[in-house]
């Protein structure tokens, strides 16, 4: 662990707290009235897919494709993931399948 | 009605959510124990987060020990699209007494498809009897998947190596969804262009913040093109305002 225990607590109700401003702000701020600003609908809307975009980026940013096993098991699994999901379009199944592939692809093939 | 059938009803509800989180949380599980957090961890982030992408993301927060401000940043933008879910909960809501700040509290994704969906009933007390119900299955469902998972992963033989990998999965779902669901794509590539320039200029520890704000204020730059955008395509608007909203189709699977 990186982290003091009182530091992962911290940062564990910094989440639970600002998760909940999240889903709370709407209600604070517009439960009565006239209803949301423009820019935040914006934003609302069109945030998100540059959010998840950005997290899938980040999730492989230990990846090297100079050293080591050069990405190739990353890229397989990620190429599992879509196929799998343009195929049935299950988000479990897609999600699973693409995890057990990069498991057995980094403990059993790419060593 | 009474309460016994009430809650059958919210059983028989709840099912595709039981088997999502149930597996969500098993992987969230294995996960939090391989970076060092055993279960009593995993119970507390599931009582008191309660959030499928945000936990996975509190995984890899946890395991780099970024600063305080950038765990409050990057949960913030993680949980931005909640707001979208709020305002379309602000008429359900109504007249929940004191349930209601519970109600709000676990508003996930999975939550949010189930109460804007037809649940068969008429607004009235039982309504808001069930949606109860509903929001306490549905935690009751992560937090045991979780803690089984960080359970299993303390337990288990087997080389857990690479189970990491779900959250790329995960997330990668969610892109797909919406790379089909919005009429632009120019978000999804602003969002991965905008981090791996981060990830190149400030390095993999000190990324996420530039990204955010960058991705922030471009989007803001954007605001003309991109509502001229979904205006031109009005049947994708309908589809982008589901995307937007989560994946409703999918209640067991999208975080």
């Amino acid at each position: 662990m990186t982290l003091t225990t009182t530091q992962a607590i911290i940062s564990i109700l910094i989440m639970a707290g600002v998760t909940f401003l999240t889903r709370a702000l709407p209600f604070l701020l517009f439960d009565r009235g006239s209803g949301p600003p423009k820019i935040v609908l914006y934003l609302g809307k069109w945030l998100p897919p540059a959010v998840i975009a950005m997290l899938v980026v980040y999730c492989l940013r230990t990846v090297n494709p100079l050293v080591g096993s050069r990405g190739i098991p990353e890229l397989l699994a990620i190429c599992a993931v879509i196929a799998l999901h343009l195929w049935k379009r299950n988000n479990l199944l897609s999600i699973f399948g693409g995890t057990i592939l990069y498991m057995i692809l980094v403990q059993a093939v790419f060593i | 009605m009474n309460r016994r059938r009430l809650l059958h009803l919210a059983l028989k509800i709840t099912l595709p959510v039981l088997m999502g989180y149930l597996a969500i949380g098993i992987a969230f599980g294995l996960m939090l124990e391989a970076v060092g957090y055993n279960a009593l961890w995993a119970l507390f982030m599931s009582v008191t987060i309660f959030a499928g992408s945000g936990q996975f993301m509190g995984v890899e927060l946890l395991a780099s020990g970024v600063s305080f401000a950038e765990v409050a940043m990057v949960t913030l933008l993680i949980n931005f699209r909640h707001l979208v879910y709020g305002l379309s909960m602000l008429e359900k809501f109504r007249g929940m007494g004191k349930r209601k700040p519970y109600m709000i509290f676990s508003l996930t994704d999975e939550t949010y498809a189930l109460l804007s969906g037809e649940v068969g009933l008429a607004p009235g007390p039982d309504r808001n009897r069930l949606y109860f119900m509903i929001a306490v299955l549905d935690q009751l469902y992560w937090i045991t998947g979780s803690v089984i998972g960080s359970a299993a992963g303390a337990l288990l033989t087997f080389d857990t190596t690479g189970v990491e990998f779900a959250m790329t999965a995960l997330f990668l779902v969610l892109a797909i969804e919406q790379w089909k669901t919005y009429p632009t794509h120019l978000p999804a590539l602003l969002g991965a262009g905008c981090t791996l320039a981060a990830l190149l200029l400030f390095g993999a520890d000190n990324m996420l913040l530039p990204a955010l704000c960058v991705i922030v204020l471009v989007l803001l730059a954007l605001r003309t093109r991109l509502e001229g955008a979904a205006s031109r395509a009005p049947e994708a608007a309908q589809e982008q305002e589901r995307a937007a909203a989560g994946e409703m189709d999918n209640p067991g699977g999208g975080l």
